[in-house]
């Protein structure tokens, strides 16, 4: 049996979806109620929906053998699981966004608002940029509307909530999809189970 | 002492005292403390960043200890032969998930001296027979960081490619290892080469097979090296417990050679960790070799024991009960191996079974 951590939403459904094609389809997961795990004994899974930011902790926990997460979250969690696969599914990118006019001369610390704390220190640091991190955890765009901050980092997937705010994005820090994450020890002992799901979903996404 | 009292930590460290001792390491006992300048020249070196530290009477900087390994080899002087040792301590670290100080149970061993193929072999087939000792249900992955270096110095792409490559083998990242090697112009063949090593996991026979082609040139001797433990640990009943997997990666600046990390079923981390670490003797100034692992007894509280559904076995009630009576009653029930509670009313305990004395009765 093999346990599964999908992110609760849009992306969890389209993922299991994949699966499902794949041939680990479990019929209850879509009956219309509020129950959060579903098994199926004949195809040897079993699926959680969790929240998409706990997924990580699930799975390097060992709560869940695998599990499907963005790369932000891993990037700001560093969990430490195997990452098997890119998904190529829920494409958007971690960027700096700003105000149409904003120009960063360099000469003061920059103001940087951000959920993705880690991952923002992260990129300015390597530049060698001073910044003051200011840590919000929703409606991330109004910040500079409002001049709490220069600039934002957040994830930008079509770009519209930035538009309808008067933002544009400045610079693009790294690329993000759904991966397929694994628990090492898990991995260890259910590694033929692992790797067979792993080739099936590698296959069916090209 | 009764087996069944104690927790599976203790008992798995107090059968690895004694496995070690049988195999001629010797105990090593240390204070708590430690100068807090050894951890900064050698803080990579450390599981995490965190120590704690506080000032002695004499103003000197101490240190609560984060490591065992540092402060064994800061003692050896050199000598000749070999040391042999093992250690059961408390070591305090910074907890990467709860980013809280943790007091971690450790207990290891250290062979430090001229290491030869026996020293290696048999500190392997240690960390085996640790693991058996904790579940039958284990795996110890084995890796050799010769050939990573090898196949790295030959690509020449400096230590900024090498620093990023070691994340993507640790995470068994295929996806963003091509993406990292089209970034550096690797080429194709190369490409395959680092792909094939991070794609490897399984028998030793198998993954050798696998990568035998890719092992050639200053590769060869560290490969040929890994080969020959493998032959030896085949031949032990361990055999099919052995995995070659190139995503353990310790630290290259201190690990050089033979890394290893040991898994048991349903514990969701690595619970043994170790290998061969002739890079920090010669950082520490030493001529010798040495080769070690530790095993993470806190992972283990709880794994393999039963929850308990009672607090105690029978709750015997009294009022007026003589004494002498009651205690000849909690003699003949534990006797019989039950856990037994003697109190004038239940008070909210668990208990699977009750004796009611009560009112004069029997």
């Amino acid at each position: 049996m093999i346990n599964i951590a999908l992110p609760k939403g849009r992306l969890g459904e389209k993922i299991y979806e994949i699966f499902a094609k794949a041939g680990y389809e479990c019929p209850s997961i879509k009956e219309n109620n509020r129950k959060l795990i579903f098994e199926n004994p004949e195809k040897g899974v079993r699926y959680f929906w969790v929240k998409p930011s706990d997924v990580s902790i699930y799975v390097e926990r060992g709560a869940a053998d695998i599990g499907v997460c963005g790369k932000d979250i891993l990037v700001e969690y560093s969990p430490e699981v195997y990452e098997l696969l890119d998904l190529k599914t829920g494409v958007c990118r971690m960027a700096v966004a700003a105000k149409k006019d904003f120009y960063d001369d360099g000469q003061r610390t920059l103001k940087v608002a951000t959920k993705f704390v880690k991952a923002a220190k992260a990129y300015y640091a390597s530049k060698c940029r001073d910044i003051d991190i200011i840590q919000l955890n929703g409606s991330i765009e109004i910040a500079p509307i409002l001049g709490l901050s220069d600039v934002i980092v957040d994830i930008v997937e079509t770009g519209t909530t930035l538009k309808e705010n008067d933002l544009e994005v400045k610079e693009e820090i790294f690329p993000i999809s759904a991966r397929l994450i694994a628990n090492k020890a898990s991995f260890k002992f259910k590694t033929e189970e692992i790797e067979d799901l792993a080739k099936k979903v590698e296959t069916l996404i090209g | 002492m009764s087996e069944s009292i104690l927790k599976t930590e203790e008992r798995v460290a107090y059968e690895l005292r004694s496995l070690y001792r049988n195999y001629g390491y010797l105990p090593y006992k240390m204070s708590k403390f430690e100068e807090y300048d050894l951890y900064v020249e050698n803080k990579e070196f450390l599981v995490g960043d965190g120590v704690i530290t506080f000032n002695d009477t004499d103003g000197k900087l101490l240190a609560l200890k984060p490591d065992v390994t540092l402060s064994i080899i800061k003692n050896d002087g050199d000598e000749q032969g070999k040391r042999k040792v093992y250690y059961n301590e408390n070591v305090y670290r910074l907890s990467a998930k709860t980013k809280q100080f943790k007091e971690i149970m450790q207990v290891g061993l250290e062979c430090i001296g001229n290491i030869e193929l026996y020293d290696v072999f048999e500190t392997v087939y240690l960390a085996a027979k640790s693991l058996a000792t904790v579940s039958e249900k284990f795996v110890l992955d084995i890796s050799h960081l010769g050939i990573l270096s090898a196949i790295l110095s030959e690509l020449g792409l400096g230590e900024k490619f090498g620093k990023e490559l070691m994340c993507k083998l640790a995470e068994k990242n295929l996806h963003e290892t091509r993406m990292l090697c089209d970034k550096y112009g690797v080429s194709e063949a190369d490409k395959e080469k680092l792909l094939a090593l991070i794609g490897a996991y399984g028998t030793p026979s198998e993954v050798l097979r696998k990568l035998a082609p890719y092992c050639k040139g200053s590769a060869k001797s560290p490969f040929d090296m890994l080969s020959a433990l493998c032959g030896l640990l085949e031949k032990t009943e361990y055999a099919d417990k052995i995995r070659l997997d190139f995503s353990v990666v310790n630290d290259m600046n201190y690990y050089n050679d033979v890394v290893f990390k040991g898994f048991i079923d349903g514990v969701g981390e690595g619970v043994l960790s170790g290998g061969r670490y002739d890079k920090l003797m010669s950082r520490m100034g030493k001529k010798s070799g040495a080769i070690g692992f530790a095993v993470y007894l806190d992972l283990l509280e709880g794994f393999g024991k039963e929850k308990r559904t009672a607090d105690v076995d029978v709750l015997v009630l009294y009022d007026d009960t003589e004494p002498l009576k009651l205690l000849d009653t909690v003699k003949a029930l534990t006797a019989q191996g039950k856990t037994v509670r003697v109190q004038k009313s239940k008070d909210g305990l668990r208990y699977t079974e009750i004796l009611d004395l009560t009112g004069g009765k029997q």
